[in-house]
């Protein structure tokens, strides 16, 4: 069996309830809102799984619920053969080094008042790695494309793109396995980014480690990720291998967002037909009955507002949750 | 080609900071025709937001701002508060990112359109708040009658940033001003804010100046482009002239550092922008061009017609000849 048929983590029905309180004059109510809804995916050794989906849809709750930053309600996340759902506050100390995340803003995930190098040391000094630190920083900083002296300077001294290869060297100090990357090039500019997105790839192919790369950008997550999962109001409605899901999209949904997206090319732009959503994504506090998309899908019938749609595999390979596929 | 209705020429802004004078634009010229969608394009601190913010009256004290901002032939710059004032929000509109601080938490939404129908134009409440759901029904909102009485809050974000627009377009303008009007939703939503703006722009014939750093949205909707950096405009053409064959190299940057189906890796522009403070002498790229020469940094390039398009570069043409070899 090749290395990359090999499964790193199994997330197995995971769902993640907040609960809202609100008071609404004397009584006191409790609503549930389901950010994470029964979700399933496998991530492989040395591969990266996309995950995407537009804001609500619940994409970030599930890369920290695999992470166990925040407590998933019910489900499992497998994480080399141990349920990490099921593991002690020590026991899981011991695992996260293997998983680590890098977050969206560079700007506020560094301590001004530390320098870069003690940023970067930090997860070795908090996991009480011996050996010399410095070193390890300096090959760190290279590992990343920076320079052995920017160890010694403050974050406000960087740019944005420089500020999140700090971050990425930082989670990789312990030499993960897994890294989860949520939206980590979304707030740099698109000339800075792709260095990022590069760095990434070369990363893993020099490493070998897995991603989960959580993103709203879908020409991205197509450029960087092997499988893509699409989410909507905390369900996956697509999972797949990315050339299938976004060359022959099986979910109404897919098929929309993919047409949304603006391409740079006004020829395409202007030639390609465009399905148009109507509407919002719905409330997650009271999601639609049945197929959470149908109220905004052009395709619903009565069935679709009765029956909630499984995850099937379709021809091209993937699965997806629909009544009415492609 | 028939006159601009927007006409702004060498428009400089620098502001005054503990640091020292952050010249923000440093000479720009802009054509809007009448009708039509320009596309500004350029990254974060190009000084595209600024440029039409000073356009518009809209900066601090601590800005100065020279040159010249025409609206139909009538000079903005250097005119009296109330001289501005009758212009903006009336011939001159403007669309935030953010809808939401856009719009006062307090007040129904129709109310707002009302006053804002009500401070340049002399109609009753009545007549008012029927053109305010009247507005509301253009750009999209389901029944705008009952919406006009609800409040910001009750609105989704892509449904407030339509609610900014009927604002925008209440008193006819000739131009709307439209800063990253889609960055903050999601892509589902900006196809629709696209499609209303389109709409607008077709159906009245406003022009459109819409500020982004997306070459994806310039590719749908704009009409012509222009490419911002360090202050400056670098390049100008038409939308399919600008994708078709980049006659600068900070144009060509950014596209092939997009990624796209089939390439196996991308390309970034090495470097990063400069620093506003003390910007590069002459061309504000050369310090991440390859094609750099020493003329590059001698003096400050100036646009120059390059076959259908305008560039800045004075190595356009090897840039060209690159292109086809």
């Amino acid at each position: 069996m090749k290395s990359q048929d090999q499964v790193l983590l199994s997330v197995r029905n995971l769902v993640k309830n907040f609960e809202l309180r609100a008071n609404s004059g004397l009584r006191k109510t409790k609503r549930i809102v389901q950010a994470v809804s029964d979700v399933s995916f496998d991530v492989h050794v040395g591969q990266t799984l996309g995950l995407v989906g537009e804001s609500g849809s619940g994409k970030t709750t599930v890369g920290r619920s695999v992470l166990q930053l925040i407590q998933p309600t019910s489900g499992e996340v497998i994480f080399e053969g141990q349920d990490l759902t099921k593991m002690s506050f020590e026991q899981l100390r011991e695992v996260r080094r293997q998983m680590q995340i890098v977050f969206q803003d560079p700007f506020a995930s560094l301590d001004p008042k530390m320098t870069v190098g003690s940023s970067i040391a930090e997860p070795l000094v908090v996991q009480g790695v011996q050996g010399n630190h410095h070193d390890k920083v300096a090959e760190l900083l290279d590992l990343v494309g920076l320079a052995s002296d920017h160890a010694k300077r403050f974050p406000h001294e960087f740019s944005g793109g420089q500020r999140q290869r700090v971050g990425i060297a930082r989670a990789l100090a312990l030499d993960p396995k897994l890294i989860v990357l949520d939206e980590p090039v979304s707030a740099l500019d698109v000339s800075i980014q792709a260095g990022v997105v590069n760095l990434f790839s070369d990363l893993q192919k020099r490493l070998g480690m897995s991603y989960i790369f959580i993103a709203h950008d879908l020409s991205v997550v197509r450029h960087i990720a092997d499988q893509v999962a699409v989410m909507y109001l905390g369900k996956i409605v697509e999972i797949g291998d990315k050339d299938a899901v976004y060359r022959r999209p099986s979910h109404p949904y897919t098929k929309a967002l993919l047409s949304a997206v603006p391409l740079p090319d006004p020829k395409v732009e202007r030639s390609r037909s465009r399905i148009m959503l109507e509407g919002d994504v719905p409330s997650p506090v009271n999601p639609p009955t049945g197929c959470r998309f149908r109220t905004r899908c052009w395709k619903a019938t009565d069935l679709c507002a009765a029956e909630e749609p499984q995850l099937e595999i379709r021809s091209s390979g993937q699965q997806s949750a629909c009544h009415h596929p492609e | 080609m028939s006159e601009s209705v927007l006409q702004i020429r060498d428009l400089r802004v620098t502001f005054n900071t503990q640091l020292g004078e952050l010249r923000a634009v440093r000479g720009v010229d802009v054509d809007v025709a009448p009708g039509e969608i320009l596309g500004v394009v350029g990254e974060s601190g190009s000084g595209k937001s600024v440029s039409f913010l000073a356009a518009m009256g809209l900066l601090p004290k601590s800005a100065t701002i020279s040159g010249s901002v025409k609206l139909d032939g009538v000079e903005l710059i250097g005119a009296s508060r109330k001289a501005v004032r009758s212009v903006r929000g009336k011939s001159l509109a403007m669309v935030f990112q953010d809808p939401l601080s856009a719009l006062n938490p307090v007040h129904r939404v129709g109310d707002q359109i009302v006053e804002m129908i009500q401070s340049h134009q002399d109609m009753n409440t009545h007549d008012a708040e029927k053109k305010a759901v009247e507005l509301l029904e253009i750009v999209g909102i389901p029944q705008p009658d009952e919406r006009a009485r609800q409040y910001p809050h009750e609105f989704s974000g892509g449904m407030r940033q339509r609610v900014v627009i009927a604002m925008a377009i209440a008193n006819n303008p000739k131009v709307l001003i439209a800063d990253e009007p889609t960055t903050a939703l999601d892509v589902t939503v900006q196809a629709q804010i696209l499609e209303v703006i389109q709409r607008i722009q077709q159906t009245f014939g406003t022009a459109v100046v819409l500020i982004t750093h997306d070459l994806g949205v310039i590719a749908r909707v704009a009409d012509s482009v222009n490419v911002m950096y360090a202050g400056r405009n670098v390049e100008s053409g038409s939308v399919q002239s600008i994708f078709d064959h980049p006659s600068h190299p900070y144009t060509r940057g950014l596209l092939s550092s997009l990624p796209h189906e089939g390439i196996e890796r991308l390309q970034p522009i090495a470097g990063f922008p400069p620093n506003m403070l003390a910007p590069p002498p002459g061309c504000g790229f050369a310090p991440r061009c390859q094609l750099a020469i020493e003329a590059c940094s001698a003096e400050l390039p100036s646009l120059v017609p390059f076959g259908d398009l305008l560039s800045s570069c004075i190595r356009a043409d090897d840039l060209r000849s690159g292109i086809r070899s």
